[in-house]
């Protein structure tokens, strides 16, 4: 086991490097730069090269990747250009880390918490209402677009009926403190509960506009899933021998039917760092996906190469837990 | 898990959030916070602001979105009428020029102290000039504003428009010029020439900015500016993003009516209008001019400023040598239907455009006429050219949205229609406005034959309009260095900024707007669009301006 996490993360090494290559060259072969951002309708070419020049984006691509290189071994990635201009990039990113981890922590745990129940009482009972309406909802979930669903939610829920907030992380004037940039954890930490409730209140429209797409494709292959496993021999046999309903589903269908779930749960935080961005930007929900936004429109490059390598490192690693987690599901898995 | 261990699990977890809810010390104030809801405190201005600012040095500043919030703590020697774009008295309250127009000596208030105590007098001002000029390799890159308007910086002091300043009394400075020009000292009035306070900038480094891999490192001070304005630096609270400015009840003027004022960065234009309506802030800038009537319909005001801009159609002779022909490019400019185009895609308030300027600004020429839409004229201009069916290259701009343009690309719809059914065959160019676009219009040369573009004015002076576009005959976008009265019209536009007289400038100017629009017609000017602000029911006191330099200190929220 061991030697096998020691290996991937090996791999992950590797990968994170020629992916920093690629974005580097990537992002330089776009057109415009982060000079016509800063510049605007002033720029002229004297001025435009001036700035390259100040900025290093006059040298040669390969010499201006390896001074990334150089900077990046020692832990300066180099310092933002418009996100938050003069602020390490790393510092960019582990600012805003927190406040998407609060966010996708909470879309992922709504979808697992409805899609999984869903998915199984779907199968359990197919064709039925439960399922059918179960299987729409679901379908919505996929078919439409984060920044719709986000509006509607916004129109109702804050604007109409006035329940929640439409956008932003904390009531303005609320004099929060803050411990980790999580500010649920926060208000928890320090007893400011109200400041706790105004974060949940906060989350709440973001996370569901996050968890629609996570959830439908969650419930979808539960059902699935379920249906499958349902059909298996061994759960004809378990219900011959007499076990118990409660026996067969908790030990033979639901633990069976959860490999595949496992593994999309997984590929769906993945997900959730690129509908972060959508979501996040609708929101004026200040994480990594509303930076990575602005550094996108605005050039941002050396915001953009941490948040993008960043994202890749998250998504390696949570696969290498997905991995983990199926030997523990699976003991097959564990014992080869 | 049996019904046990499931149990332990959260008996577990339930001990470790009581023992984490320990484990860090509230530090709210005893009387703040707690209550929230922002907008029902009456003391509060919230504005929603499009996008973060920079940092807080007005020098280093280049966005918008930073002047914004900079100018409610900063002011400059010379201010602006609230409103327009008239030079007003601010920290100086006379200026008069030598003879030549090269040395002007300012009176300045005795009143003033900095938000850190430290007094405004003629030392601090000479201190915040020599500042501007001598800053190291990185800020003569970073501070845009400067050498956009002085030219240079202390390591090239002949090209430099400032050369010294002088303390001469406690409260009067001179500052010497190398040439006269109608720019000085109507560029006092720009936001990144404010005065800061030479004891804060010391302490906290200002000049110490360094470029640092792709971009700049700014000093301790950016983030913690001391100037002499209405409101004082709150806290920049980075991870809400939200800045609080708070009210400077030493100020020497009339005080703030709000004792806070928050910007909230939001970045989607329609969260920005549900926030709106939710009651959360109290204004933003630039509502989408679609949604003007339905702002007002709910209680709202959207106040719309004078137009101080111009949208043009920019011409590429050097892209398209058929443009070098005036008659090719009268031609062009006959085709245009601009009255309509005003209409129906520009806000109300629009205003078909006569030459390269406003008529808000000195110079601008009464006496011209909009040049006539005139199909049969194009046509028959084309023919005579010889460039009937001709080809144009003509490009856009994505992903942007301009005071002078709020939708390029229903603009360019309806200049390209127009452009065909006089024959002229449109190859449509597109680019996003940071993704290639400004460097493919302003390259050497440019890429496009022809494109749509604009410029807002930064002050009140015709050579920030003309000179800007035709003032500097190798570095302009309109390839004005190939044709044959390109350096003429760059000599006449410098000739006419020298001049002292401001009433002698003026006629200059006037000339030089009637023949750039009669005999030389470099570019197309199209349109001035007001672009506005809206603010929620209860807000009082804003004050519209052209320049888009509102000030907030007159405004009352909740009938305060």
């Amino acid at each position: 086991m061991l030697r096998f996490v020691v290996r991937r993360l090996l791999q992950m090494c590797m990968v994170v490097v020629v992916l920093s290559m690629l974005v580097f060259v990537w992002l330089r072969s776009l057109p415009g730069g982060p000079v016509s951002a800063i510049l605007g309708e002033r720029q002229t070419p004297q001025r435009r090269a001036a700035l390259e020049a100040a900025l290093g984006l006059d040298q040669p691509l390969p010499v201006q990747y390896l001074k990334f290189m150089e900077r990046a071994i020692q832990g300066n990635f180099g310092v933002s250009t418009k996100v938050l201009p003069g602020e390490d990039a790393l510092d960019v990113f582990l600012s805003r880390l927190p406040a998407t981890i609060e966010l996708s922590l909470l879309a992922l745990f709504l979808a697992i918490t409805l899609g999984i129940p869903l998915g199984y009482l779907a199968a359990r009972r197919q064709g039925s209402v439960t399922d059918t309406t179960a299987v729409i909802f679901s379908l919505v979930g996929v078919a439409v677009p984060v920044f719709f669903t986000a509006f509607l939610l916004k129109y109702f829920f804050a604007v109409e009926w006035n329940l929640l907030p439409v956008s932003g992380r904390q009531t303005t004037g609320l004099d929060a403190t803050r411990v980790t940039g999580m500010f649920v954890l926060d208000g928890v930490l320090t007893r400011e509960w109200d400041a706790a409730w105004d974060a949940v209140k906060h989350l709440i429209l973001p996370a569901v506009a996050l968890a629609t797409i996570p959830f439908a494709v969650i419930f979808r292959i539960t059902r699935a899933s379920v249906l499958d496993v349902l059909d298996e021999d061994y759960v004809r046999t378990a219900e011959a021998k007499g076990l118990t309903a409660q026996v067969i589903r908790g030990r033979h269908v639901l633990r069976n039917a959860m490999l595949p779930v496992v593994t999309t749960v997984g590929l769906q935080v993945g997900g959730l760092l690129a509908g972060a961005v959508l979501t996040e930007t609708v929101f004026s929900y200040r994480g990594v996906g509303d930076a990575l936004a602005t550094a996108f429109r605005e050039k941002d490059y050396p915001v953009l190469q941490v948040l993008i390598l960043a994202a890749a490192v998250i998504y390696v690693l949570v696969n290498l837990l997905v991995d983990i987690a199926y030997a523990v599901i699976d003991p097959r898995i564990r014992t080869r | 898990m049996s019904p046990k261990r499931t149990v332990a699990t959260w008996t577990t977890a339930v001990l470790a959030a009581a023992a984490l809810a320990g484990c860090a010390d509230s530090q709210r104030d005893d009387d703040g916070g707690g209550e929230g809801g922002g907008s029902e405190d009456a003391g509060t201005f919230i504005f929603g602001a499009a996008g973060a600012p920079e940092m807080f040095d007005p020098y280093y500043a280049t966005d918008g979105e930073t002047f914004r919030i900079t100018r409610q703590m900063f002011e400059g020697l010379l201010g602006i009428e609230p409103g327009s774009a008239e030079v007003v008295p601010e920290l100086a309250t006379e200026w008069t020029p030598n003879d030549e127009g090269t040395e002007w000596t300012f009176t300045l208030r005795d009143d003033v102290t900095f938000h850190d105590g430290e007094p405004f007098d003629a030392e601090a001002v000479c201190y915040n000039f020599e500042r501007m000029f001598d800053q190291n390799e990185a800020g003569r890159t970073a501070g845009e504003y400067w050498g956009y308007v002085m030219g240079a910086y202390a390591d090239d002091p002949e090209n430099s428009l400032y050369q010294s300043c002088e303390a001469t009394d406690e409260f009067e400075a001179v500052v010497s010029i190398s040439r006269p020009t109608s720019g000085f000292p109507t560029m006092l009035t720009l936001e990144s020439l404010s005065m800061q306070s030479p004891k804060a900038m010391e302490d906290g480094d200002a000049n110490g900015i360094a470029a640092e891999g792709e971009g700049f490192s700014f000093p301790e001070y950016a983030d913690n500016p001391v100037g002499t304005g209405p409101f004082v630096f709150g806290a920049y609270d980075e991870a809400n993003g939200e800045i609080t400015l708070e009210r400077n009840d030493d100020y020497w003027g009339e005080a703030a009516k709000t004792s806070e004022l928050v910007f909230r960065v939001i970045p989607d234009e329609s969260t920005r209008r549900q926030e709106l309506e939710a009651g959360s802030i109290n204004g933003y800038d630039l509502p989408n001019p679609v949604d003007w009537a339905g702002l007002e319909d709910e209680g709202n005001s959207v106040e719309v400023r004078d137009p101080f801009n111009i949208l043009y159609l920019g011409l590429n002779p050097e892209a398209n040598p058929q443009l070098k022909d005036l008659k090719v490019r009268q031609a062009i400019y006959h085709a245009l239907n601009r009255d309509q185009l005003v209409q129906t895609q520009l806000p109300e308030g629009a205003a078909v455009a006569t030459q390269f300027m406003p008529d808000t600004v000195s110079g601008y020429n009464t006496s011209l006429e909009p040049f006539p839409y005139d199909p049969d004229e194009a046509k028959r201009l084309l023919a005579e050219a010889g460039a009937e069916g001709m080809t144009l290259e003509f490009a856009y701009p994505t992903e942007v949205s301009r005071p002078y343009m709020p939708d390029p690309e229903k603009i360019y719809e309806a200049l390209r229609t127009d452009l065909e059914a006089v024959g002229i065959k449109v190859k449509v160019a597109t680019a996003s406005w940071n993704g290639g676009y400004l460097d493919n219009v302003s390259g050497e040369p440019g890429k496009y034959d022809a494109y749509i573009l604009g410029w807002t004015g930064d002050y009140d002076a015709a050579y920030n309009f003309i000179g800007t576009f035709f003032g500097n005959l190798k570095d302009n976008d309109f390839g004005t260095d190939v044709m044959p009265w390109g350096k003429q019209l760059a000599d006449d536009l410098q000739a006419a900024d020298a001049i002292v007289d401001d009433d002698e400038r003026a006629a200059a100017f006037e000339e030089i707007n009637a023949q750039i629009m009669e005999e030389y017609l470099p570019g197309l000017p199209i349109s001035h669009s007001p672009p506005a602000l809206v603010v929620g029911p209860g807000v009082d006191g804003v004050i519209p301006s052209p320049l888009t330099a509102e000030e907030f200190d007159t405004v009352t929220v909740g009938g305060e």
